[in-house]
């Protein structure tokens, strides 16, 4: 993958999707185009089709979650194109309540890639022939790789000898979960920032 | 007296021997014909991706070698290049033809194990047998370069933990000169074998747009005759100055995918021999001090080798803002991280991408209308190993 046939997508993306596609950008010799969840199949079907691109091959799906936005979930459509070896980085940005249109239709494999989306972020697929959990459980709740989930989880499993099965329970710790806050001491840790904005405040009173 | 015509749901796992791990299946069986096939998984499911978002990018890297744990460095690779290249830092020469040594390692560990396991799964122990004393070989080049016989954690950010011993250098060259003849007793015992290939000849078939649709990568999508690997194409360490071939299939069946494995064991051998003779010398990690650890001797000396020592280990390196996608050709196909950094010492998000995932979730489309024996055959030419599936 050279510079030359990257910017060269990019133009190509740009002049044939124009008002699609909201932004690209090149970092790390990487494209990565920004849509929304309306134009999201059009775009992929573009890219998949047109002859100067023939993305044909989805490698993955990755959600990402940024809980202090407003449009608070990420999706990052990888795709490969074979027959130029270039790869492509498809996003769209959307709010917890959005369904995304599934794209299944266009390439089989997103089945179970947007299966793991749904079962990590909760995020619903309209159009998905058969969206169920893929990962965790059965009869889990909760979406855990959302930043609010907690690491620990909230049950843990254990056999019980008395009721000779499986059971489960609330998550109790011997110790508590340390979440360091490795934040170099010279740039000042959280709960230094703290007391010195507090004397700051207090300064300016 | 009518006839009745219903089908048998039939529960395959999650503890069988034929399905390589903890897989669950359910199967709609008419007779003895498999009608649809129903992959559960999950049940090996460790949250690693929630787990590394958590951890420094060295914390981080031990987890990769529990993914695929039958080529654990493999994996290690693509964490440790993408970090490298969010870092933007170059490494030195000698780290990258010892890398690419252990890689293709890895790629004869796992494919040993393959071919094997689906040997036994289809009726023919010996070979099992034969190779896993190979494997306990190449374990112990593992152990002897990392310590560790699986759970190795070599491959670091900007290079490799630690220099290897020219006696080991030594040991592999040997291995690598005896090697081509277990393979060929092991085909002696496989290719023309009539059973081996009553079981797999026109059995599990993938065409080639299926493959790509699929989002097929490494020997199932080779198999099928797409020339697609990702140390030709999109070459990463030193794998452009290096000589090999890549195996093509033309049938994509399950036997076509078996040759192009025994063929690229073939081929790993020949690319260690080259790193061997070409490995150069010098530093086998970056001399960047920010990133690299110091050296023991030097931590008993200098005032400065302790203080980053101490930091390294904990609070770790800084990454610059940005995400990127990086990929190897492990064994089982192409495995690529996506990893974003927010510039902290923690990843903000690392999403792996296994080849296992997107071929097992083919077993539907492979198994319809084959006959219930097969099962275990197209499921071991898949090559699934659960911890990259479930991460």
């Amino acid at each position: 993958m050279t510079d030359k046939a990257i910017n060269k997508l990019e133009q190509i993306v740009n002049s044939e999707l124009t008002s699609k596609v909201v932004d690209s950008s090149i970092s790390f010799n990487e494209l990565l185009i920004t849509t929304n969840s309306e134009e999201l199949l059009n775009v992929l079907k573009f890219l998949k089709f047109n002859e100067n691109c023939k993305f044909r091959q989805l490698i993955d799906i990755a959600g990402v979650d940024y809980p202090g936005n407003k449009e608070r979930f990420n999706l990052v459509y990888l795709l490969l194109s074979h027959n130029y070896n270039l790869r492509i980085k498809v996003l769209i940005k959307f709010d917890i309540n959005k369904q995304i249109p599934s794209i299944t239709k266009l390439f089989p494999s997103a089945n179970w890639m947007e299966r793991e989306v749904f079962d990590m972020y909760g995020i619903k697929f309209k159009n998905h022939p058969d969206l169920r959990r893929i990962l965790t459980d059965y009869g889990f709740k909760g979406h855990p790789l959302r930043k609010d989930f907690p690491l620990t989880g909230f049950n843990e499993v254990r056999y019980s000898e008395k009721e000779k099965k499986v059971v489960y329970e609330p998550v109790n710790l011997e110790q508590k979960y340390r979440d360091f806050d490795f934040k170099s001491p010279w740039e000042g840790t959280k709960y230094m920032n703290e007391i010195k904005k507090k004397d700051l405040d207090g300064e300016k009173k | 007296m009518e006839k009745k015509n219903k089908t048998l749901s039939l529960n395959f796992g999650p503890q069988h021997p034929a399905a390589h791990g903890v897989l669950r299946l359910i199967l709609q069986l008419d007779g003895e014909v498999v009608e649809k096939a129903d992959p559960h998984i999950g049940l090996l499911h460790r949250g690693t991706e929630k787990l590394i978002e958590h951890k420094t990018y060295t914390q981080a890297l031990p987890y990769f070698d529990r993914l695929d744990y039958v080529a654990p460095m493999n994996q290690e690779h693509a964490f440790a290049l993408a970090t490298e290249k969010l870092l933007n830092i170059e490494i030195p020469i000698r780290a990258k033809y010892i890398r690419v040594i252990f890689c293709e390692i890895g790629r004869i560990l796992s494919h040993i194990l393959n071919i094997t396991t689906q040997a036994l799964d289809v009726g023919a122990l010996t070979p099992s047998l034969w190779g896993f004393e190979e494997r306990e070989t190449l374990m112990t080049f593992y152990e002897r370069a990392s310590g560790s016989r699986l759970h190795a954690n070599y491959f670091r950010t900007g290079g490799v933990h630690q220099d290897i011993p020219t006696k080991l250098i030594e040991d592999i060259s040997k291995f690598c000169d005896n090697f081509p003849k277990i393979i060929d007793d092991l085909e002696d015992l496989l290719t023309d074998n009539r059973i081996f290939k009553q079981r797999n000849v026109q059995i599990g078939i993938v065409s080639k747009q299926d493959a790509l649709d699929y989002s097929f990568s490494g020997v199932m999508l080779r198999g099928s005759g797409v020339e697609w690997d990702l140390r030709k194409s999109q070459p990463y360490e030193c794998y452009k100055d290096l000589d090999f071939n890549i195996p093509v299939g033309k049938n994509g069946d399950c036997y076509d995918r078996y040759l192009c494995r025994v063929e690229e064991m073939r081929e790993s051998v020949k690319i260690i021999k080259q790193c061997i003779k070409k490995l150069p010398k010098g530093p086998v990690k970056s001399v960047d001090n920010k990133i690299s650890p110091p050296k023991r001797d030097d931590l008993k000396q200098s005032m400065e080798a302790l203080i980053h020592h101490f930091k390294l280990f904990t609070e770790g390196f800084r990454v610059t803002e940005g995400n990127v996608y990086t990929s190897v050709e492990a064994p089982k196909g192409e495995f690529g991280v996506y990893l974003i950094s927010d510039g902290s010492n923690k990843p903000y998000r690392c999403k792996i991408r296994a080849p296992g995932f997107s071929h097992l979730q083919a077993m539907d489309y492979l198994i319809k209308g084959h006959m219930l024996a097969d099962v275990p055959a197209v499921l071991g030419s898949l090559d699934i190993v659960f911890g990259e599936v479930d991460r």
